[in-house]
């Protein structure tokens, strides 16, 4: 287990420094020269130089990308170029927002999707599995924008159950942050939870039918215990999976989503980059993107081994 | 000799199959896979059934505990001590099956959930039906490790399925199956998937339990060694339908349904072949049928069929001594 473990963390740390080098080569790759960009209306050879010289950027390349490492392991990114904040201030209050965003939206997505797909499953052939496969497919089609815009048309706007965007943060507002964030979390959550309940289900329906489970049928388990203990168990591997492989696309929805709502979050920090060139601050969220990917990817491998013991020892023995 | 202790013990009988029917409704149309099947099971009586893949007795032996999937149609009666299965509430039947009616299966790898360790799938039955502690389920699990046999229990028990050789794993299914003490024990091919030499640990495990514990078995094979080896009586099952119902010894020395004649003629079995070099084989295969015909279905691979046998199905009776029974219209001549 412990080797397991180590084999996979010394692979995460180098697709780590892979990601940090791509980061760092495609923003030079870029066209245009940042120190233009910086210099404004004083463009004079002198100014210019200056400015390359101050933010090094007349050293070899190697050097850059030792001075940007060293910087950002100190957590350094930089300062914004429009706003002058450094980019470590502005992660520091968009992170928590998204986190707090998709975790809701993965814990409403698992409970949909696990709950509906066991249903299916377990009801095959009924009503209650054409229920589930209609909203899954619904969940699947519809895009979150346009989802998101309906619950703000008439979660908000027409009922006021609901505010239509803003936040409040947590720590000063328990209720009134839940208030402003399960929305958008539900919006996020529906295309993730219709691809787990898709999963759940067929992955249930091959468990309901393997052998192991007639084993625990003739045991006399009840129905609860079959389901849940012997098929839902086995069924979660592929489950863990499939959610551990969507996780960047929820990354992608929290831009949308976070826009539609306008929660200060990190997807609309992105936007707001993306859209005023703000280079350090698009090298500093596409870094932290390529990170939270590969952080998630060894969290799934840790949760993998943890429900199949056979991947433990397959992984010792290696 | 088992024959004349099984005989003797056989006064009350504690399970009771008479009539049992089965068909499965598919998508493409009806199939009858047990057709008035009857059977019966005395204290600490080893049965064996035997027959061809697809002649409906692993079909027989889930309709039981009532472990047939939905699309099943199950009728006839199935008496464990008197009490009726057959249409009994779901409720009751999970008291039934682990506790009264236990289940060895066929791929002791498949059968065994993967991601829970033999220690906790023992102890699974224990909880539910014995109402164990933690502790004690641990306890008895290991126990009853070693009562089949397995080495070292006390570290097996926290082992996982893939962990274990085949021979080790259909131990823990007995082990499993044994754990509350089953009034019958219904092995579905238990030996089928495993090499020759862990196939007669098993068996002896097997026979251990009957003699120590009392436990009537009901063995499924298609194994006649098997049947041989360890069965006291014999059902035979062609196509559904019982064709012949013996003691063990009566059935070897003296078969008498053209189709058991056949299976013992394909099987290797010393002095049986004197004078021919093959072993002979049963032309054809088992049909699948949409409904039972009136008929013997055994006629169109059956060496003495004769227009009867196309014409009206044969019931069992009695030819010889009055506990074997073949349904033939041309029963083997007894030589």
């Amino acid at each position: 287990m412990a080797r397991y473990l180590l084999t996979r963390a010394w692979h995460s740390a180098l697709t780590l420094v892979l990601a940090s080098v791509v980061v760092f080569l495609g923003i030079r790759a870029l066209p245009g020269d940042p120190a233009l960009a910086l210099a404004g209306e004083d463009r004079s050879p002198e100014a210019l130089a200056a400015i390359r010289a101050e933010y090094g950027l007349d050293r070899p390349l190697t050097v850059q990308f030792g001075h940007y490492v060293a910087q950002v392991s100190q957590g350094d990114f930089g300062n914004s170029i429009r706003t002058g904040i450094p980019v470590s201030d502005m992660l520091r209050t968009a992170l928590p927002v998204t986190i707090e965003l998709s975790v809701l939206a993965i814990l409403i997505a698992a409970a949909l999707g696990i709950g509906a797909g066991v249903v299916a499953a377990v009801r095959r052939g009924r009503p209650a599995e054409w229920a589930a496969n209609f909203l899954a497919l619904v969940g699947l089609s519809v895009p979150h924008f346009w989802l998101g815009l309906l619950a703000i048309l008439y979660l908000s706007v027409a009922t006021g159950l609901f505010p239509a965007s803003g936040f409040v943060p947590f720590f000063e507002d328990p209720v009134g942050n839940l208030h402003h964030i399960i929305l958008p979390a539900l919006i996020l959550g529906t295309g993730l939870a219709a691809i787990i309940m898709r999963q759940t289900r067929s992955a249930m329906l091959d468990s309901l039918s393997a052998d192991y489970v007639r084993t625990a049928k003739a045991k006399g388990l009840s129905p609860r215990a079959v389901i849940g203990r012997h098929a839902l168990r086995n069924s979660l591997i592929v489950v863990v999976t499939i959610v551990g492989l969507q996780l960047g696309g929820l990354i992608s929805g929290a831009v949308v989503t976070e826009s539609i709502f306008g929660l200060p979050g990190f997807g609309k920090m992105t936007i707001d980059a993306v859209f005023q060139r703000d280079y350090p601050v698009i090298q500093a969220v596409v870094l932290l993107t390529a990170t939270a990917y590969i952080v998630i990817n060894f969290l799934v491998d840790l949760v993998y081994s943890l429900i199949d013991p056979r991947i433990r020892v397959a992984g010792d023995a290696a | 000799m088992t024959t004349s202790t099984a005989g003797a013990r056989a006064g009350t009988k504690i399970l009771e199959v008479a009539d049992l029917s089965v068909s499965f409704v598919t998508e493409s149309g009806n199939v009858s896979a047990v057709d008035h099947v009857t059977l019966d099971l005395a204290p600490g009586e080893i049965v064996g059934v035997v027959g061809e893949s697809g002649c409906g007795k692993s079909v027989t032996a889930m309709s039981l505990a009532g472990l047939l999937p939905r699309s099943a149609r199950v009728t006839g009666s199935v008496r464990l001590r008197g009490t009726e299965l057959i249409g009994a509430p779901e409720t009751s039947l999970r008291r039934v099956r682990g506790k009264e009616i236990a289940y060895i299966f066929q791929e002791p790898m498949t059968s065994l959930n993967p991601v829970l360790t033999v220690g906790r799938q023992i102890g699974e039955v224990l909880q539910v039906h014995e109402r164990l502690s933690r502790k004690a389920v641990k306890a008895r699990a290991i126990e009853l490790l070693s009562l089949v046999g397995i080495p070292s229990a006390a570290r097996r028990v926290d082992n996982y399925p893939h962990q274990l050789s085949g021979g080790m794993r259909q131990r823990v299914m007995i082990a499993m199956a044994v754990a509350c003490n089953p009034t019958v024990l219904v092995a579905d091919e238990p030996t089928t998937a495993l090499d020759v030499t862990v196939q007669a640990g098993i068996l002896e495990v097997l026979r251990d339990l009957r003699d120590r514990l009392g436990t009537s078995i009901l063995i499924i094979t298609h194994d006649l060694g098997v049947i041989a080896d360890i069965a006291d009586r014999v059902v035979v099952m062609y196509a559904g339908r019982v064709v012949e119902r013996a003691p063990v010894t009566s059935l070897f020395a003296r078969p008498q349904h053209q189709y058991t004649h056949g299976l013992l003629n394909a099987s290797p079995t010393p002095g049986r072949h004197a004078g021919t070099d093959r072993l002979q084989e049963i032309p054809g295969l088992v049909p699948v049928l949409s409904k039972q015909p009136d008929a013997c279905t055994f006629a169109d691979r059956c060496p003495a069929a004769s227009d009867t046998c196309r014409g009206s199905a044969p019931g069992l009776s009695a030819l010889g001594s009055p506990d074997h029974l073949v349904a033939c219209w041309h029963p083997v001549e007894a030589t």
